[in-house]
């Protein structure tokens, strides 16, 4: 199964009239794991939140599709629905919905009515990606992120990650703010939802958390597209020295796309 | 420019109306007062709402003789769903229309000299006890043009008493329900809870119908000192009917009065609520739950008012407004000169859900003595865009997850109501009106 889940073109992203993304494509196939790395300010989380429809960004150009459907026709259910999932950089904090609630809901959203999970079944997987993710099991009483730690919220990412098995996961910056210990248990959810229907987008400042989670292709986005593609070596250069060779070898002066604004 | 409200009544059909109900001469001139009083008093004036132009005296308030069921089971379909199976059913008083419709009560509650029974059976048997409460120190006839309209046209109601010492576990329900063309319902409930007892009362208002027109319904509750009061409501009525609706409580020395009022009338409402903590050691707590959808006006005042000392009040509101409903959250803590050691809290939070859509929070603290502690927090806010996406991009529709953020932002007070069955019910009112 070597289809294309995920197939960008030539996009264009705007925030508030500024332009963030110029001119990105990227190809994402069945069982194919790419990481983004690039320094800040480069376009990366813009990417991803367009991807899913983040209701601030505004596609100018280009088009987006998952095994040929357009997904920027889509609401942003339907994304969810047709197989898109964004593990997000800042989840919403939703009081009053406990974590469990919530995913049953979304589980079942994604079912046809009489289809639905049974609650057997839905607290047998729960507990079971909960032990693996190793969070205690009073994060599933727990209301919606509220309160959570920052790896708390990564942690839960990652368990609806697991629990809605995606056909193409965007992973924003899961890595950031993790001591080592809970970067691993991350990584061990997003490698145990490894095969080849499954595909995965993962944008990272470092290298770090590519040790665990091994790409298959590597891109270097600067000034809002990719400047450099390759594989898993590509990472651990750019882990050993920095940036800079690409922007020499590119003659690129300043690699954000705006200057004074973080996107 | 207001409209001429239309009168229904006149001197001789009350007098007429009451002799029908062979009450006492007491209770005739209450309503003859009402009835001359309504045409010299002005409406109330709910904070921030104007109601001069709503019709609370449409429809008839003598209301044809609904007979009554032999069982649960042959009671209307909309007082059962509120009432559950016959075997499960403990206590209830219904009515429709006005009339009683089935009464259960257990011999032990009576053995014990509780008194739980519909108004116009009161007057006949407990006359003298009525007589007391009826328009006591909580509500007034003369208090404005519709607590008068309510006193000349009286035509249901319930009277709770409970004897000192006596301590009722099993709550008391009453479902009140208007179902015929242009009914019209005047709603009156005592709550009397004599020293050191404790009574749980949970009333319902329902609509059965699209016909009915207009409530005005009054509650008086008496907490003696030491007694134990807890007060449950869920107005459901239906968004052709006009609502005047004004729960008072007085709580003595050292009693405590919890209120739990789920605002679910898709009509204009006007909703007054207030506590007077009488006593030394008076405490008293309002939890009030409100979805607004459709075009619908409300106005919720919650007032308690601290005149004892070491009295504590507290105040939790969440209103959700959908589509072009319009609310105004009024609260209103007042601590009274010599009322020191008191302490009142308020939070009134509003979540508006559509552009159209207004909420107005107004915690108000009036504060005449120095040594207290009060404080209040309100907000008022449209939902939040990102939450939305966050819960769409996991696959929820939109209207899903709109029903979430509702049951979110209503849970803290649903799941802190201190009545099982009323949290039931609204979670079943909240989950009818976000479809």
């Amino acid at each position: 199964m070597s289809a294309p889940f995920l197939k960008i073109e030539n996009l264009h992203v705007s925030i508030e009239g500024k332009e963030i993304l110029k001119d990105f494509s990227i190809e994402i196939n069945g069982g194919e794991i790419h990481a983004i790395m690039g320094p800040n300010g480069t376009g990366k989380s813009t990417l991803a939140s367009a991807i899913m429809g983040h209701p601030k960004y505004e596609i100018t150009s280009g088009s987006v599709t998952m095994n040929g459907e357009d997904v920027l026709e889509m609401e942003v259910d339907e994304r969810a629905q047709a197989g898109l999932f964004l593990a997000m950089q800042y989840p919403s904090e939703i009081s009053g919905i406990t974590n469990a609630d919530f995913l049953r809901s979304a589980i079942n959203a994604g079912r046809e009515e009489g289809e639905e999970l049974s609650l057997m079944k839905f607290i047998r997987k729960l507990d079971e990606k909960m032990d693996l993710l190793e969070m205690d099991q009073q994060f599933a009483q727990r209301y919606l992120n509220e309160g959570f730690s920052g790896g708390e919220k990564k942690r839960n990412e990652i368990l609806q990650l697991m629990m809605l098995e995606p056909k193409l996961a965007i992973l924003d910056e899961i890595d950031s703010g993790l001591d080592i210990d809970a970067l691993k248990v991350v990584s061990k959810g997003v490698n145990a939802m490894r095969g080849s229907e499954f595909g995965c987008l993962i944008i990272t400042h470092y290298q770090r958390l590519l040790d665990y989670i091994k790409p298959d292709k590597v891109h270097v986005m600067m000034q809002g597209r990719i400047v450099k593609s390759g594989g898993s070596e590509l990472a651990q250069r750019l882990e050993a020295e920095g940036y800079d060779w690409i922007k020499e070898e590119l003659g690129i002066e300043d690699e954000r796309v705006n200057v004074n604004q973080e996107a | 420019m207001s409209i001429e409200t239309k009168v229904t009544f006149d001197k001789e059909q009350i007098q007429a109306f009451s002799d029908g109900r062979n009450e006492p001469t007491w209770l005739k001139d209450i309503r003859l007062k009402g009835a001359e009083l309504f045409d010299t008093l002005a409406l109330p004036k709910p904070e921030k709402t104007k109601i001069d132009k709503w019709n609370f005296t449409a429809g008839s308030y003598n209301l044809a003789e609904v007979k009554a069921a032999d069982n649960v089971a042959s009671l209307a379909e909309g007082i059962r769903n509120l009432v559950g199976e016959e075997d499960k059913v403990e206590t209830l008083l219904a009515q429709q229309d006005g009339s009683t419709v089935y009464t259960k009560t257990s011999k032990e509650l009576t053995d014990k000299g509780v008194i739980f029974t519909d108004l116009a059976t009161a007057v006949a048997k407990h006359e003298d006890l009525v007589k007391k409460y009826l328009f006591g120190e909580a509500v007034q006839v003369d208090e404005n043009r519709l607590t008068a309209l309510h006193a000349a046209l009286l035509n249901g109601g319930a009277f709770i008493y409970v004897p000192r010492n006596v301590e009722v576990e099993v709550p008391l329900q009453a479902v009140y329900a208007l179902g015929a063309k242009d009914a019209g319902l005047f709603n009156h409930v005592i709550v009397v809870a004599e020293e050191n007892s404790s009574v749980t009362y949970v009333e319902n208002y329902v609509s059965l119908s699209e016909d009915a027109t207009v409530a005005n319904i009054v509650a008086e509750v008496y907490a003696a000192q030491g007694a134990k009061v807890a007060f449950g409501a869920v107005d459901n009525l239906s968004s052709n009917v006009t609502t005047y609706v004004v729960r008072r409580g007085h709580v003595d020395r050292d009693a405590r009065l919890e209120w739990a009022l789920g605002q679910m009338n898709d009509g204009n409402t006007v909703s007054e609520n207030t506590t007077h903590l009488v006593g030394d050691g008076s405490w008293a707590d309002t939890k009030t739950v409100t979805i607004g959808r459709g075009n619908q006006k409300q106005n919720f005042t919650t007032q308690i008012f601290h005149h004892g000392k070491n009295s504590e009040g507290y105040i939790l509101k969440h209103g959700v407004m959908r589509d072009s409903a319009t609310a105004i959250f009024n609260g209103i803590t007042k601590i009274e000169h010599g009322a020191t050691k008191s302490n009142g809290e308020q939070t009134e939070r509003v979540l508006m859900l559509s552009e159209k859509a207004r909420g107005d929070a107004n915690p108000i603290l009036l504060i005449d003595e120095d040594d207290v502690t009060a404080g209040h927090a309100a907000s008022v806010g449209r939902i939040d865009p990102l939450q939305m996406f966050y819960l769409m991009s996991r696959g929820i529709s939109r209207k899903e997850a709109e029903r979430l953020v509702i049951h979110g932002f209503l849970a803290p007070v649903v799941t802190q109501l201190p009545i099982e069955s009323v949290k039931e019910q609204l979670r079943e009112a909240i989950e009818r009106k976000v479809l």
